[in-house]
């Protein structure tokens, strides 16, 4: 399964709704929502953490929690 | 402050631009309180909405959710629970940033289901231009049903609105939820839980719920019934969770009507200057550039300021002591209390310079790369990359940094670099160091070009840091605390800092250096300074007894009155106390007068050059430092009848200067910070250790 940590920087996934529950509360409210666009903007130096950016939020998570989050490599329709 | 003041809550994301608002609308009229029971500083300030209606404006912390998850932000939850009268706001203030609009909504939406009258303040509107942005002004307004003011907080641009808006806001008050959280995720639920209680709003009790806040207001029956939600742990997560959603859901519905962005309109400076500032290897030799830079003028423009201030007051304590009549009192505000509000101020420039450049990293949005840099290293030692900015501070003063590590989440990453903190070579241990390399170490260049006492100032520097970080992991894999671990960062578009905010927050930070140090430095002058005036009988006769013992020695007036003073010191209870801890420091090379020395730095490690100085009786007032080094350099080893301070004696002070917990300011602290006596008294006895340890293994080894 892919998650947030499998991206390629600059490579664009959107979040699955199966990772709903594995999100942090405090994520989800700075916009990291199932169905979202999510992208590696960097990673770095030591790989960790990772700059995403997702919502319009530029966000620094750590790889313990990017992989937690699950991801498609192409949109899905949600509502 | 009068009745009739509108009581404003300022709320908003960070780096929206919500302490610019706050700046413009209040001016220089600020001051910075306590909440009671935390110790977050309350920022308030008055502005005037009109020439009839003043408001008082309270800055809350920056947040991105009502749902907190550090100190900082529990204190936007605890104000906004409040409903007594007096501390409850009347009206909220909302800032949100213009690109990030979605994102600040959420907050927004929270705030407007509380129920409280609330305006909606979009700021930076002068770059919707740049970023491709079209607002719908008039029907944002009506789908938000609120007031909602476009500004531009640097620009000084629609704060007339918006002082327009909270007075409208005000008078109107009226206050209707946004979202309703109960029809959408489970309407069985939120009815039953709304019958609780008609005094709160749901969503109020709700948060009371989820956030286990009661505001004292809640009776215990209420209190009883609202535990009772609280059983299903599960249930509340989970429904937070689909809150949350449907708010963006909500929140999207409606900028799809009133927000377009542009997006090939928006030209964007942050990637580019994110691939060099966050570069794997150019983004590190920036950061060291950039703290060397640093240090280099804290030390080149600080060194005018801080004679002056030194000079200054021992000008002020001699002209006390000339031109007042003789006397205890007189000697109390010569000695011990002027000296002692010298020895608080003297800090004042190096503090003032270092945070000033912290202001202006923090202000464009560098340090939040250094956090990303740094995170995976810094954890490995048990902190985070937050942890980089107290461990900076530090380098200034122990106390404001100390203060700085509120916004880490996880509480012992916290913890650990408030532990270790103290270890960075602070300003404090500056003097010391400075007087006994000077004594110790040869003025002579290696390699032709190194200075060889710089070079052994920097290794004890690095020597603060190693030790810190070395500290923190023997921390990280022997502390048993248990902590939610969570780590989010935002990083913010780079901008130019604001003068008017860059200032501000100086002031701040060193106004709160000055009350939270200053008191227990200036209250532990006086104690040491009656310690040091008063002794035992014998004290009384020490003057005649001199007089009469060097009556054939052809003393000068000023010889004697330096001969008195040190011997009167030596026999006042402070010199009785050096010499009872004198057998324990005999082996790391001490005598009693060190002893001395060491008790009184005590209020600050820099004392110790004071007291010196007036235990070889050189006079007071005249602080010159080659006189107090030409003393030290002359004072005698009874023992051996060689120097007292030579090269194994001086490794071993600056060691123990650079270890032990001499600070009392910082205990309290880290007391108040921690909320125990327990980790203080770990600091102080576990640093105390060490130092004592690695004195006497260095004083062993070099002598």
């Amino acid at each position: 399964m892919n998650t947030i940590a499998s991206l390629h920087k600059g490579e664009i996934g959107y979040i699955s709704e199966e990772s709903l529950d594995f999100i942090p509360l405090k994520l989800l409210e700075m916009g990291c929502l199932p169905g979202a666009e999510v992208e590696l903007v960097q990673i770095a130096p030591l790989k960790d953490p990772l700059y995403i950016c997702v919502n319009g939020s530029h966000l620094a998570i750590r790889k313990e929690t990017a992989l937690q989050i699950q991801i498609l490599k192409s949109e899905i329709l949600h509502v | 402050m009068s009745k009739n003041d509108i009581k404003v809550a300022l709320i908003g994301n960070p780096n929206t631009g919500k302490t610019s608002l706050f700046n413009q609308l209040t001016g220089l009229n600020q001051k910075v309180g306590n909440y009671p029971g935390v110790t977050v500083d309350k920022k308030l300030g008055v502005s005037k909405l009109s020439s009839t209606q003043n408001a008082i404006i309270t800055d809350l912390p920056g947040t991105y959710s009502i749902n907190p998850t550090s100190i900082d932000e529990s204190i936007v939850l605890k104000t906004l629970l409040k409903k007594n009268i007096k501390e409850s706001p009347d009206v909220i203030l909302v800032v949100a940033d213009v690109e990030n609009l979605k994102r600040n909504l959420l907050l927004f939406s929270q705030i407007k289901d509380l129920e409280i009258p609330t305006v909606l303040a979009i700021n930076m509107v002068d770059q919707m231009n740049r970023k491709g942005i079209t607002i719908d002004l008039s029907l944002l307004k009506k789908e938000l049903n609120t007031e909602v003011v476009l500004i531009s907080a640097r620009k000084n641009e629609g704060i007339k609105d918006v002082k327009a808006a909270i007075i409208r806001c005000h008078v109107a008050a009226k206050a209707s939820p946004l979202c309703g959280i109960n029809n959408q995720i489970d309407p069985d639920y939120f009815t039953k839980l709304k019958e609780i209680s008609p005094n709160y709003s749901l969503y109020e009790l709700w948060l009371m719920v989820t956030q286990n806040n009661y505001p004292e207001t809640v009776t215990k029956e209420e209190k009883e019934k609202l535990l009772a939600f609280k059983k299903d742990v599960s249930k509340l997560k989970k429904y937070q969770h689909k809150e949350t959603i449907y708010r963006y859901q909500e929140i999207n519905k409606i900028l799809k009507k009133t927000y377009i962005v542009d997006k090939s309109k928006a030209k964007d400076l942050r990637g580019n200057l994110d691939r060099v500032f966050t570069h794997k290897i150019f983004g590190y030799v920036f950061f060291v550039f950039l703290l060397l830079a640093i240090f280099q003028s804290i030390f080149d423009w600080a060194t005018l300021p801080m004679d002056l201030i030194d000079g200054t007051f021992a000008e002020i304590s001699d002209f006390a002591k000339s031109n007042l009549p003789a006397g205890v009192l007189t000697d109390l505000l010569s000695e011990g209390i002027i000296p002692g509000i010298g020895g608080v101020l003297i800090f004042i420039p190096q503090i003032a310079i270092l945070f000033l450049f912290i202001a202006i990293l923090e202000e464009t949005g560098y340090m939040s790369r250094v956090v990303f840099l740094m995170d995976k290293i810094m954890r490995r030692f048990g902190m985070n990359g937050k942890s980089v900015i107290p461990l900076i501070s530090g380098t200034a003063c122990a106390i404001p940094a100390i203060m700085a590590t509120r916004t880490i989440a996880s509480w012992k990453e916290r913890l650990i670099t408030i532990l270790v903190t103290p270890f960075t070579t602070c300003s404090a241990r500056l003097p010391v160091y400075a007087i006994l390399i000077s004594l110790i170490i040869p003025d002579i260049k290696i390699f032709g070009f190194l200075n060889l006492q710089g070079l052994v100032l920097l290794s004890l520097y690095a020597l603060g840091f190693a030790t810190a970080i070395i500290a923190a992991y023997i921390l990280h894999k022997t502390l048993k605390v248990k902590t939610k671990s969570f780590f989010v960062v935002e990083m913010p578009n780079y901008k130019l800092p604001s003068v008017k905010n860059v200032f501000f927050e100086v002031v701040e930070k060193t106004k709160s250096f000055v009350l939270e140090a200053g008191k227990i430095i200036l209250a532990l002058s006086v104690i040491l300074w009656f310690l040091a005036s008063n002794g035992p009988a014998s004290f009384d006769n020490v003057e005649k007894n001199t007089i009469e013992n060097t009556a054939n020695q052809n003393f000068s007036e000023k010889e004697l009155q330096q001969r008195i003073a040190s011997i009167k010191l030596e026999n006042s209870y402070i010199g009785i106390l050096g010499k009872t801890i004198e057998p324990v420091i005999r082996p790391l090379g001490y005598d009693w007068k060190i002893g001395i020395a060491l008790i009184t730095s005590l209020a600050a490690r820099e004392v110790f050059v004071g007291t010196l100085s007036t235990i070889y009786s050189v006079a007071s007032g005249d602080e010159n430092t080659a006189t107090i080094k030409q003393k030290m350099a002359s004072e005698i080893n009874l023992d051996t009848g060689k120097k007292r301070f030579n090269f194994p004696v001086g490794m071993s002070l600056m060691v123990f200067y650079a270890f032990a917990m001499q600070c009392m300011a910082t205990l309290a602290i880290v007391k108040r910070e921690t909320k125990t006596w327990k980790w203080p008294l770990i600091q102080l006895f576990g640093m105390g250790l060490l130092a004592y340890v690695a004195s006497f293994i260095t004083y062993q080894i070099l002598s």
